[in-house]
C-alpha cells in the first residue's frame, strides 16, 4: 500500500513538472526579425556554465557581456543564454528553438560541433543572424563562422619562451596539448610557439606531450611532470583548459606560458606570458552589424563573409609580461608584433625572423628561410608566401622543424 | 634509465592513493549491506570544504578533518534516507553524486576570486610535503618510489590494514559483515542495526572525504570552472571494490594495479624511450587504449571473480547488498 501510495504521488509530481515545462516552453512568443536597438535580444549557446570562472566558456561569456556593455545593451533583459549544451545535434537544435521563440535577434554558438544544428538552423530561420564559433560552416545570408589567428599571438609567446630558454640555457621547451596534428588548431599553435622560439633560440627544441583530450586536469598535470622530469624541460607551454601545466611549473621552479586567461596568478613565479581571446572584438562587431542593418540576410556581406582577426583587430593577444622574462623578450615581442600587425609579415611564410641584440638594441631582421616540417619536407619555399587561412585553420597537419611529438 | 622507473612507480603511488581511500570507505559501507553509489559526491563535497577550511587554518589536519566530519555527514543523509526512510539505495547515491559535484561547482563559483592559493598556506604545505622514510629510502629505485611519500599516503595504507583487522579481528567486525550477509538473523541476535549501519556508512564516507581532500590537494587546490578534482575517481572506486574482492589489503594492490594503468598513458613514451629495445612498442599504442584499460581490467576481473565465486563461493560480496532491512518484512 505504501509503495503504491509513493508511486502515484511520484508520476503525480512528474506529469506536473513535465506539463509545466511545456507549458513554459510554448508559452514563451516569438518575435523575431528586425528590432531597435532596444529590444535588440542577443542569445547564446554555452558548453559549459555561463557561471564559470575560468576557461573558454567563461571567455565567451565575457567577451558577449563585455560587447553588450559597450553597446549599451542590457545583460539582464536582452542576452539570453541556454548553457551546459552538449555537442548533439538534436540538444543544440532543441536550445535554438527556445532562443528563437525568445525573440533572438542574433545567435551565437561556442562550440565547434555545433556546426551542423547552426548550419540547419540558418536556412530554418532566416530572419535571425547565426554565428559560429571555430566551425567552418556558413551560407551567404546570415550564417558565418568566427575565430582569431591566435597562432600570432602563440609566435610572441614562443619568443619569450625562446628567450627564457638562453637566459638559463636550457633548449628544452615543452608543451602540453590536448592534441596533436589531428586538429589544425592545436597544430598551428604548436607551430607558431616552436617557429617563436626558434627565431630568438635556434637550437631550442619543443616537445609536444598530447593528451588527446580537451579537458583533464589530472591528464595534464601529469603531462607537464614527465615534460620537466624525462625531458627535461625548462619553460613549459600549453594548449589545455586548465592552469595545471602552470602550476607544475611553479611547483618545479620552471617557468612557463599558459593559455586562454593570463595565468600569472596561478604561477606567480613562473609564468612569462599566455596567448589571450579578445572575444569581445567579434562580439561588439557582429551585434554591431546585426543591430544596424534592415534584414538577417544583408548579415555576411556586411561583415564581409567569415570572420578570422588576429592582432591587428586585436582579436587575440598575450598577457602582460610578467617579471619572470628575460630582458630582451618584451622589445622582441613588440617588434614581431608591429610586423603582423602591419601585415608586413606573418608566422607560416617563407621567412623567417631573425632578432639579435641585447636589452635595449634588439633588432629583428626578415631573412628568406624555407618553411620545413620536422620530417624533411617542404611546405613553404624561400621567400614564399604564408601558407592559405584555410591551411591554418582547417587541414594544417605537421609540425615545423624543431618540434618533437612525445607521445 | 632507472629514474623513468622510479618516476614511473612514484607516481602510480601519487595518483592510486586517493582510490585507496575511496576504495576502502565504500567497502566499508558495502560491507553493512548498503551500496553508495555517490562516492563521487561525497568525495567533491569532502574535497572542497576540507580544502577551505584546511586553507583558513593553515593546518592539514584541520583539512583531513573537515573533509571527513563533512563527508560522514553526507553519510548520514545517505543513511537517512536508505535505512530510515527505505528509499532506493542506488537512486539516493546517484542523487548523492549529482548533487556533491554541483555542491563543489557551486562553492567554487561562489568563492570566485576568493578561492585560496594553496601555495600561501605556508604550514599546510610542509604538512603536505614528502616524509622519507628512515633507511627505507634509500632503497635504490624503490625507496624514493615507495617510501618517500606525503603523510597521506601512508595513512591510507595504514587506514586500509586497520580496516581489515577491524573486520577480521574484532567482534563489532564479526557483527557489521553478518549485517551485511544476513541482516535478518543479525536482527535476531540483537545486534542494533540502524546504529551499526548509520555509523559505518558515515565513517566509511569520512574517509572517501579524505580521499577527495588529497585530490584536491594534490592537484595544487586551483579550482577550475568546468572541472572537478575527483575526475572519475570515485566510479573507478566502485569497480574497484569487486577487484579488491571486498578486502581493505587487496583493495591496496587494486589501487595499485590501477594507477599503474593510469600513469602508463602518460609514462608510455618515456618508457619506451629509455627502453627502446625491450618497452619501445609502448610508443606505437594510442593514448585512447590506456585511457580504457583500467575499465577492460575490470570487466576481466568481474569476469574471473565470478566465475570463481560459482566455483568456490569465493567471492566476499556481501549477500544483503543494495537490499533495504526493513524489520516487519523479516
Amino acid at each position: 500500500m505504501k509503495k503504491l501510495l509513493s508511486l502515484i504521488v511520484a508520476s503525480v509530481v512528474m506529469c506536473a513538472a513535465l506539463l509545466t515545462g511545456c507549458a513554459g516552453a510554448e508559452g514563451s512568443d516569438s518575435n523575431g526579425g528586425s528590432s531597435s536597438d532596444g529590444d535588440f535580444i542577443v542569445g547564446a549557446i554555452y558548453i559549459n556554465s555561463q557561471n564559470d570562472t575560468a576557461g573558454y566558456t567563461y571567455a565567451h561569456h565575457q567577451g558577449i557581456t563585455k560587447a553588450m556593455e559597450a553597446l549599451g545593451l542590457s545583460t539582464e533583459s536582452n542576452l539570453k543564454i541556454i548553457d551546459n549544451v552538449p555537442e548533439d545535434d538534436e540538444q543544440v537544435r532543441t536550445a535554438i528553438e527556445q532562443l528563437a521563440g525568445q525573440g533572438c535577434n542574433i545567435i551565437f554558438g561556442i562550440s565547434f560541433g555545433y556546426l551542423n544544428a547552426f548550419a540547419e538552423a540558418a536556412e530554418e530561420y532566416p530572419e535571425i543572424v547565426f554565428c559560429h564559433a571555430t566551425g567552418y560552416l556558413s551560407n551567404d545570408t546570415n550564417f558565418n563562422n568566427y575565430f582569431g589567428r591566435i597562432y600570432q599571438a602563440r609566435y610572441l609567446a614562443g619568443i619569450a619562451a625562446g628567450y627564457k630558454s638562453l637566459e638559463i640555457g636550457n633548449n628544452n621547451i615543452g608543451y602540453v596539448s590536448a592534441w596533436g596534428t589531428e586538429y589544425a588548431e592545436t597544430c598551428s599553435g604548436i607551430n607558431a610557439f616552436a617557429l617563436g622560439a626558434i627565431a630568438v633560440n635556434p637550437d631550442a627544441v619543443v616537445h609536444v606531450n598530447q593528451i588527446s583530450t580537451w579537458g583533464d586536469q589530472e591528464l595534464e598535470r601529469q603531462a607537464a611532470e614527465v615534460l620537466i622530469s624525462s625531458y627535461g624541460c625548462g619553460v613549459i607551454a600549453q594548449h589545455c583548459d586548465s592552469a595545471q601545466p602552470q602550476i607544475v611549473a611553479q611547483e618545479q621552479g620552471v617557468f612557463g606560458c599558459g593559455y586562454n586567461s593570463d595565468m600569472a596568478s596561478d604561477a606567480p613565479d613562473a609564468h612569462l606570458t599566455a596567448p589571450v581571446w579578445n572575444w569581445n572584438v567579434f562580439y561588439q562587431l557582429a551585434m554591431e552589424t546585426a543591430m544596424n542593418e534592415d534584414s538577417a540576410s544583408d548579415f555576411i556581406s556586411n561583415i564581409g563573409g567569415n570572420y578570422y582577426g588576429g592582432l591587428t583587430e586585436g582579436m587575440v593577444d598575450i598577457s602582460p609580461l610578467t617579471a619572470n622574462n628575460a630582458p630582451e623578450a618584451a622589445e622582441a615581442i613588440e617588434l614581431a608584433r608591429d610586423l603582423m600587425v602591419s601585415g608586413q609579415w606573418d608566422v607560416f611564410s617563407g621567412t623567417a625572423l631573425v632578432f639579435s641584440g641585447d636589452a635595449g638594441s634588439v633588432s629583428v631582421e626578415q631573412v628568406p628561410a624555407a618553411l620545413m616540417d620536422n620530417e624533411g619536407n617542404e611546405i613553404v619555399a624561400a621567400g614564399g608566401a604564408s601558407v592559405d587561412d584555410g591551411v591554418i585553420q582547417g587541414s594544417m597537419n605537421y609540425y615545423v622543424e624543431g618540434v618533437i611529438a612525445e607521445s | 634509465m632507472l629514474d623513468v622507473i622510479t618516476l614511473f612507480l612514484f607516481n602510480i603511488v601519487i595518483y592510486s592513493i586517493p582510490l585507496l581511500y575511496a576504495t576502502c570507505g565504500e567497502i566499508m559501507v558495502e560491507k553493512s549491506g548498503s551500496l553508495n553509489l555517490g562516492v563521487e559526491g561525497t568525495m567533491a563535497i569532502g574535497a572542497v570544504f576540507g580544502f577551505l577550511a584546511g586553507c583558513k587554518a593553515d593546518s592539514l589536519l584541520v583539512g583531513v578533518l573537515v573533509s571527513f566530519v563533512v563527508s560522514a555527514v553526507v553519510g548520514s543523509i545517505f543513511s537517512l534516507f536508505t535505512i530510515t526512510l527505505q528509499a532506493n539505495q542506488n537512486v539516493t547515491g546517484l542523487t548523492i553524486t549529482t548533487i556533491g559535484v554541483a555542491v563543489y561547482f557551486f562553492v567554487g563559483n561562489a568563492l570566485g576570486a576568493n578561492w585560496p592559493y594553496l601555495r600561501d598556506c605556508v604550514r599546510l604545505n610542509k604538512s603536505f610535503s614528502q616524509i622519507e622514510l628512515p633507511g627505507l629510502s634509500r632503497i635504490p629505485v624503490i625507496g624514493k618510489a615507495f617510501f618517500s611519500h606525503n603523510i597521506l599516503v601512508y595513512a591510507a595504507v595504514v587506514i586500509a590494514i586497520l580496516i581489515w583487522v577491524y573486520f577480521e579481528k574484532t567482534s563489532t567486525g564479526l557483527k557489521l559483515r553478518a549485517i551485511g550477509e544476513n541482516p535478518g538473523a543479525a536482527d535476531s541476535l540483537g545486534i542494533d542495526i540502524v546504529r551499526y549501519k548509520y555509523l559505518h556508512i558515515m565513517f566509511g564516507s569520512g574517509i572517501m572525504g579524505i580521499g577527495g581532500l588529497y585530490m584536491g590537494l594534490n592537484m595544487g587546490g586551483t579550482f577550475e570552472g568546468s572541472n572537478c578534482w575527483i575526475n572519475g575517481y570515485g566510479w573507478i572506486a566502485i569497480a574497484l571494490v569487486i577487484f579488491a574482492n571486498w578486502s581493505t589489503t587487496h583493495a591496496i594492490i587494486g589501487t595499485f594495479v590501477f594507477g599503474f594503468f593510469n600513469t602508463l598513458r602518460v609514462y608510455n613514451m618515456p618508457l619506451a624511450t629509455a627502453f627502446p629495445n625491450s618497452l619501445g612498442w609502448l610508443s606505437k599504442i594510442p593514448a585512447q587504449f590506456f585511457s580504457a584499460l583500467p575499465f577492460i581490467v575490470t570487466l576481466l576481473v568481474l569476469i574471473i571473480s565470478s566465475i570463481r565465486s560459482k566455483k568456490t563461493g569465493g567471492s566476499n560480496s556481501p549477500t544483503a547488498i543494495g537490499v533495504n532491512y526493513y524489520r516487519e518484512d523479516r
